[in-house]
């Protein structure tokens, strides 16, 4: 596998994530950059006490966002665990909204290879739209880039037409350096997306790491054509934190990844802040959390 | 390789900031001896705002009697005022000035925006906030000078003038004002034409942090009154921020008069990014090198040197970033490169990049549109020059790079020191052992490394060769208005 030059100023992207940040973001531009966001959420419940009945209830709320404004995008997708792809699939039947299903011993990656593929195979057999699968961070850390890279390419031929995302789970990679080594490894062993976190470790996604992640698609695509889907997912619960990675999006990676094909959004609150935030540019209020259907 | 589509479905709507706060008045008299009073001759000049050539107010027009009024009104604060008053009573009006700066920062920062034509974003986030830092910095020197220079007495020289560009209007003010009064000298302050309105609410505010009457006095006019400042007989030192050509004007009028002067003049610099470096970071480097304030940066770096393995490379991002750049209304939060200063300067970068095509550069633009009134000019690169194209050798002050290539470390040190200037420069590469090299032998007063265009009251600015003499900004800031004595 051959590296680009995968040196990162630290310095230097946080000057440029808070450039970013502080463009203005008004009126109607505000409202097209809410609809987006929302049309890219994947909506996700990872927890240990997920149940069916909790899923089918999540799977309602992703198709039905409020009530009061029908025109409003579905989410993208549903995130689960692998073992509840079948009971969202039957619940999100007749909808474009897709299953995802976060696979090969998620979120840790502490299993065997065989392991992790039959539970890809499983949750793509069940279903799954597009599996969410870890790397192995440890190897990753010891220089053992060539088994990260292996098994993110088996697992590639395992998923079928799913969609693979790969999560580098970068609060765990220490340096920026270390998110664009990882970054290109993915990318190179075939990822369709790269995914900044399992949302089970702090940090989760930072715009520091999303903007690395960004430069390393870009530098992709200039080089070979292909374009590769992004996620930052977990600690992005506020409308205006979106905004800000839409911003960020727009001026690094341009127009063919603002659609929820190219991006998405790994959260479980925002969509609830994004509904706040349209009926306020809508009515001029803002509702209590009260009017916002928690599932 | 495969470019980007940035022209997005989805645009920023305007953001402009609001103006509701600020007042400004239809004309600005000249600020003598603590008070607003009209030239002698009751001459004035429009001040306009270049980002649609509509007059904001009338500044007048300072002839000599004014000078002579101001110098003399200086030499009696000296005298009676200024040089008696203790040391820590002088800071305490640099902290009081520093704080009304930034009270007053929103108001400072949009009436610079308006009459110079660089973004709010820039006005607010840098200018403004470094003007006040520079007060403050000062200040606390202000009762230290003893410290500063140990087994020696320091002696204010007691009037300067001072003469200030059109590119940091109230920066460069503050530059200037700040280390002259804390060593305990008096002033007489000449602003650019094209920029003199935050100079009058400096002004104001020097009144409402009442200054003693004539320590500060600022007038406003033409290089005619600069002129007049610096022939002034009673004017012991002269401190000029502007072109090598009236640097060398200003030499030339002192030469053999025992009057100290220093000089911040103009620059070429190299900008020198090597095939380590953090390539995405080192664009953000150029663009921020050569784009920030229209290019209007004596310390620009307006040589750009690449690393023959990485030029295509970094030519083609480069080129993709600049079509993000948002070129337009000065007051909206978003932009990112203003309007040019005034017409005359439009004309000279027009004029060239006229050069550049003649003389075989490759010219790209980014295809930003331009408004129709007012003074724009779209971010310029040129490929394919060389240290013999007159693009490379002579200050451009716009937004109008030159590229060049190089393949080895003493190559680009050489190419870096082959020009009369010597004020800045930059260099980008992961290794610190590079830095080191390139830094200890290129000539200019700063260099700075996998960064571009910092300012730091403490780090102390000015050039080598044409590009001046004397420091400003830090410790080496207060010798220039100080005499030491032996104690």
């Amino acid at each position: 596998m051959i590296l680009s030059n995968t040196k990162i100023d630290a310095i230097g992207i946080k000057e440029r994530v808070a450039r970013l940040q502080s463009r203005s973001i008004k009126a109607t531009s505000k409202q097209q950059a809410l609809n987006l966001a929302l049309s890219m959420i994947d909506l996700t419940t990872l927890e240990g006490r997920d149940s069916p009945n909790k899923v089918r209830q999540l799977c309602y709320k992703a198709t039905h966002l409020h009530e009061n404004f029908p025109d409003l995008p579905n989410v993208a997708a549903i995130c689960v665990y692998a073992p509840l792809v079948k009971t969202a699939r039957h619940a999100l039947q007749g909808s474009n909204v897709k299953v995802a299903s976060v696979a090969t011993a998620f979120p840790s990656g502490m299993s065997d290879i065989d392991s992790k593929l039959d539970e890809v195979k499983r949750a793509a057999e069940d279903g799954a739209n597009e599996i969410d699968m870890v790397i192995s961070r440890g190897r990753f850390l010891s220089g053992d880039y060539n088994y990260v890279a292996d098994e993110i390419q088996k697992i590639k031929e395992v998923c079928g037409s799913a969609h693979l995302k790969v999560i580098l789970e970068t609060g765990e990679l220490v340096t920026l350096d270390n998110v664009r080594i990882a970054s290109e490894l993915a990318i190179q062993s075939g990822a369709d997306f790269i995914k900044t976190s399992t949302g089970k470790v702090q940090p989760a996604a930072t715009p520091e790491v999303t903007l690395v992640m960004m430069q390393a698609i870009r530098d992709h695509y200039i080089k070979s054509g292909k374009l590769v889907g992004l996620k930052p997912a977990g600690g992005i619960s506020k409308s205006k934190q979106a905004i800000q990675y839409l911003v960020m999006l727009r001026e690094t990676l341009g127009q063919s990844w603002l659609n929820p094909k190219l991006f998405r959004f790994g959260a479980s609150s925002l969509a609830n802040d994004i509904l706040m935030q349209i009926v306020k540019q809508n009515t001029g209020i803002y509702q209590s959390t009260d009017y916002f259907s928690l599932d | 390789m495969n470019s980007l589509n940035l022209q997005t479905d989805w645009q920023y709507d305007p953001a402009p900031q609001s103006t509701d706060h600020i007042n400004l008045k239809e004309s600005y008299d000249l600020f003598i001896n603590g008070a607003f009073v009209p030239a002698k001759n009751n001459n004035h000049r429009n001040t306009i705002n270049p980002s649609n050539e509509k007059i904001i107010a009338k500044v007048a027009d300072a002839g000599p009697d004014d000078v002579n009024l101001a110098v003399s009104a200086a030499r009696k604060a000296y005298e009676t005022s200024w040089s008696k008053i203790s040391h820590s009573e002088r800071g305490k009006y640099l902290f009081r000035i520093a704080r009304i700066i930034q009270e007053r920062s929103r108001e400072l920062a949009v009436i610079e925006s308006m009459d110079g034509g660089k973004p709010i974003r820039e006005s607010r986030d840098i200018d403004v906030p470094l003007a006040a830092a520079h007060f403050f910095y000062y200040a606390g020197w202000a009762d230290k000078l003893k410290y500063a220079f140990p087994g020696r007495e320091t002696q204010p020289l007691g009037v300067a003038g001072q003469i200030i560009p059109w590119n940091f209007p109230l920066l460069m003010a503050a530059w200037k004002i700040a280390p002259a009064l804390a060593t305990g000298n008096t002033i007489v302050l000449k602003p650019a034409e094209t920029t003199p309105l935050t100079a009058m609410l400096l002004a104001e505010i020097i009144r409402e942090a009442d200054l003693p009457d004539g320590v500060v006095n600022i007038i406003t006019g033409d290089g005619s009154t600069g002129s007049s400042l610096v022939e002034h007989p009673d004017v012991d030192k002269i401190a000029f921020t502007g072109s090598t050509a009236v640097g060398k004007e200003i030499m030339k009028k002192l030469a053999g008069k025992n009057k100290p002067y220093t000089l911040e003049l103009g620059g070429k610099a190299a900008n020198i990014i090597f095939a380590d470096a953090a390539i995405d970071q080192a664009i953000e480097g150029i663009v921020n090198s050569i784009f920030f304030n229209q290019g209007h940066v004596c310390c620009a770096g307006s040589r750009l040197f690449v690393e023959e393995s990485i030029s295509d490379e970094i030519i083609f991002k480069l080129r993709e970033r600049m079509e993000t750049l948002i070129v337009g209304d000065p007051l909206d939060k978003n932009t990112d490169i203003g309007a040019i200063n005034s017409k005359e300067q439009l004309k000279r970068i027009q004029e060239y990049v006229k050069i550049g095509q003649d003389e075989g550069g490759e010219l790209y633009q980014s295809k930003c549109k331009l408004p129709n009134t007012g003074y724009w000019h779209a971010p310029t690169l040129f490929c394919n020059v060389s240290q013999s194209h007159r693009i490379v050798q002579e200050e451009i002050f716009g937004p109008v790079l030159a590229i060049q290539t190089f393949r080895t470390v003493d190559e680009v040190i050489e190419k870096a020191n082959n020009t009369p200037y010597g004020l800045s420069g930059g260099v980008w590469t992961d290794k610190g052992a590079k830095i080191f090299k390139v830094t200890q032998n290129i000539r200019a007063g700063v260099i700075w490394a996998n960064t571009f265009n910092k300012f730091d009251p403490s780090a102390p600015f000015g050039g080598y060769k044409e590009s001046g003499m004397g420091r400003e900004g830090g410790i080496q800031g207060l010798l220039p208005y100080l005499k030491l004595n032996p104690c």
